[in-house]
């Protein structure tokens, strides 16, 4: 298990070698000079072309993408911000914890709202208990999460005065934004675990622990529902992925100093260095996530875990 | 019900269908049949006759809905099962009947250890400590041939008889008076077919307890069964002891059978078979469901629908040239 974990890390090093040279290219190539962005409409040419000059700008694509990744790489050092010089690794170190905070607490409150929504359509198929709270999963996996974030604002800010609008600050300032984010995740969720119980319930295990003189409550909680975890993790982990981009649009709109908002005002002022450490940090977040889902699914089902231990811990026994 | 008395099990009457929004499946229609304390009864019929079903309604863990008994009694010691709650079948199932499924690739909890799986059926019903159960469990997986250093594994490290060793562990754990034994050895190979059957037959013997034993291998039913019950479209067509059934068989179906079994000692071209499939059980033909197929058919046959009849003492068929007197 230890040895699939570090070739699993090791396994990152490309992984995000790879997502470094991609961005560094797209914003190579993405018109746009971040000279004529630092220094305004009034200036002359040879005060921009200095400017390339002294930022290394002029130098070759290959050039500047190896300066770059060794720089990266050799030194963890992202550089810093051509509009306010400030470093990217301090400036990101902040402003992380409020981007995952955001994310992990979307993916929990849809793992804790989905899955219990799920397990009670399954066991209520095709009652209209069932279709109700199929239709509002429904609801919330095609409805766009930003678009939903601006109705919440209009109603419960605006209207209301419940939740502030903008901002960060106490738990009040969270509310907002991880409903808006989670919203598709529950819905997705819920219908994901619905499909899986439903499939698990009719597998002959569970008539088998029907047979055995389980009861109704202990053949859902303990038989069926362990087995349909697996594709709920599954579906818990890669929405992941879409909470950390869903909260770059969430953290725009309600004004959340984190690394989403940090991103999109650098992609606008081209603002390089900021771009490129910012997707490395939500690639190696996302990353990371994905290793902690394969744990946890190999934790859960013993022929993944089996997969994972190698013939190691079979020679054992 | 005076002459149930002294039966153990008794189904009456049992009618089954499975109701869907565009058709509805007859499954089982009107099965009755006794079995007695520490006999093996065997149902015999082909794919989709409704054993399985059978079997299921009686421990009712039949999938409600699409599956809707329609009229029918069981009878355990005089107890009528379908009359009974939920919690008080829970007590039955796993401890007065137990079933072994036809599939042991998907009858045991992959996600389990498979001691668990054997000691969670004594925790239910045994009313003993963990420690208990688990020490008891391995050592019904030492009766079944397994070591019982095992308790611990999970079912993917299992081979597919080695998987059936265990649901059958299961099923005798608590010491069951009835096994529903739903096609045991069907999914297994030949060489571990005879080794799984005779374990079931030991440990069924050793216990006292009475096997209702589904399949549609006739040489499995040769060797364990002492009643046999045919099943063809739902409907028992002729049941008897095994002597009845294989020496003094009445049924065309049930000679049908007999005569696809192919023989040893004699060299064919092409295997004997009954022309012909079962009737679609959406739509089952007025008359007589074997008519179609029948060697024998009549025009009466067409029409109406032939009654089960006693031909020898405990020696029922349902064939219009019986009922005629032929």
């Amino acid at each position: 298990m230890k040895k699939f974990v570090l070739k699993r890390l090791l396994w990152m090093i490309p992984t995000v070698l790879g997502v470094c040279i991609l961005t560094f290219t797209i914003m190579y190539f993405a018109p746009g000079d971040p000279a004529s962005i630092i220094l305004g409409t009034t200036a002359t040419d040879a005060q921009l072309e200095e400017l390339r000059e002294s930022m290394g700008l002029n130098q070759p694509y290959l050039i500047r993408l190896g300066s770059y990744l060794s720089q990266v790489f050799l030194h963890f050092d992202f550089g810093t911000s051509y509009t306010t010089g400030v470093s990217v690794v301090s400036e990101l170190m902040e402003r992380l914890p409020r981007t995952l905070f955001l994310g992990v607490l979307s993916i929990v409150v849809s793992v804790v709202l989905g899955i219990p929504i799920g397990i009670y359509a399954a066991t209520h198929q095709n009652k209209a208990s069932d279709y109700i709270s199929m239709t509002i999963a429904l609801l919330g996996s095609a409805i766009p999460g930003f678009w939903f974030a601006l109705v919440l604002v209009l109603i419960f800010s605006y209207r209301l005065n419940w939740f502030p609008a903008y901002g960060i600050g106490g738990i009040s300032y969270w509310i907002l934004p991880i409903v808006s984010n989670s919203f598709m995740a529950v819905g997705l969720q819920a219908r994901q675990a619905r499909s899986s119980m439903l499939e698990v319930i009719h597998s002959d295990y569970i008539v088998m622990a029907k047979a055995k003189g389980v009861q109704q409550r202990d053949v859902i909680y303990k038989h069926a529902l362990p087995n349909a975890l697996i594709p709920m993790i599954t579906t818990a982990g890669s929405q992941f992925a879409n909470s950390l981009a869903g909260g770059l649009l969430v953290e725009k709109i309600f004004s959340i100093p984190g690394v989403g908002n940090y991103l999109v005002n650098a992609v606008n002022n081209r603002d390089y260095p900021v771009v490129q450490g910012s997707i490395i940090i939500l690639a190696i977040s996302f990353s990371i996530i994905m290793l902690l889902t394969d744990l946890v699914m190999a934790a859960v089902d013993p022929n993944i875990k089996s997969q994972f231990a190698g013939s190691s811990k079979r020679k054992k026994k | 019900m005076d002459s149930n008395e002294k039966k153990f099990l008794s189904v009456h009457n049992l009618t089954i269908d499975y109701v869907t929004y565009e058709e509805t499946v007859h499954a089982v229609r009107d099965v009755s049949f006794d079995l007695e304390k520490g006999k093996t009864l065997a149902l015999v019929g082909e794919t989709g006759a409704g054993k399985t079903t059978i079997a299921r309604a009686i421990l009712r863990v039949l999938p409600e809905p699409p599956a809707k008994v329609i009229s029918g009694q069981v009878y355990l010691n005089d107890k009528e099962l379908f009359g009974i709650s939920e919690k008080e079948m829970c007590k039955v199932r796993g401890n007065d009947i137990t079933m072994i499924f036809q599939d042991p690739m998907t009858a045991l909890n992959p996600v389990m250890r498979v001691g668990d799986q054997i000691a969670e059926v004594l925790l239910l019903h045994g009313k003993t400590t963990k420690e208990e159960a688990r020490a008891h469990a391995m050592e019904m997986l030492e009766q079944v041939g397994i070591s019982g250093d095992r308790y611990d594994d999970y079912p993917n490290q299992f081979s597919g008889g080695m998987k059936q060793r265990v649901v059958i562990a299961i099923a005798l754990a608590c010491n069951p008076d009835l096994l529903l034994a739903d096609e045991p050895t069907t999914a297994l190979d030949v060489t571990i077919q005879a080794q799984v059957l005779r374990l079931i037959r030991n440990l069924v013997k050793n216990r006292n307890a009475s096997m209702l034993l589904i399949t549609h291998d006739l040489g499995v039913v040769a060797q364990t069964c002492d009643d046999v019950a045919i099943i063809y479209a739902g409907q028992i067509v002729e049941k008897g002891s095994k002597e009845d059934i294989f020496d003094r068989h009445c049924h065309p179906y049930t000679i049908g059978l007999l005569g696809a079994i192919p023989r040893i000692d004699t060299r064919v071209h092409r295997l004997a078979t009954i022309k012909g499939l079962p009737p679609d059980p959406t739509l089952l033909p007025k008359g007589c469901g074997f008519c179609p197929r029948c060697p024998y058919a009549e025009k009466i046959c067409e029409e109406k629908a032939p009654e089960l009849m006693e031909v020898e003492p405990g020696h029922f068929c349902r064939w219009q040239r019986k009922i005629a007197g032929e």
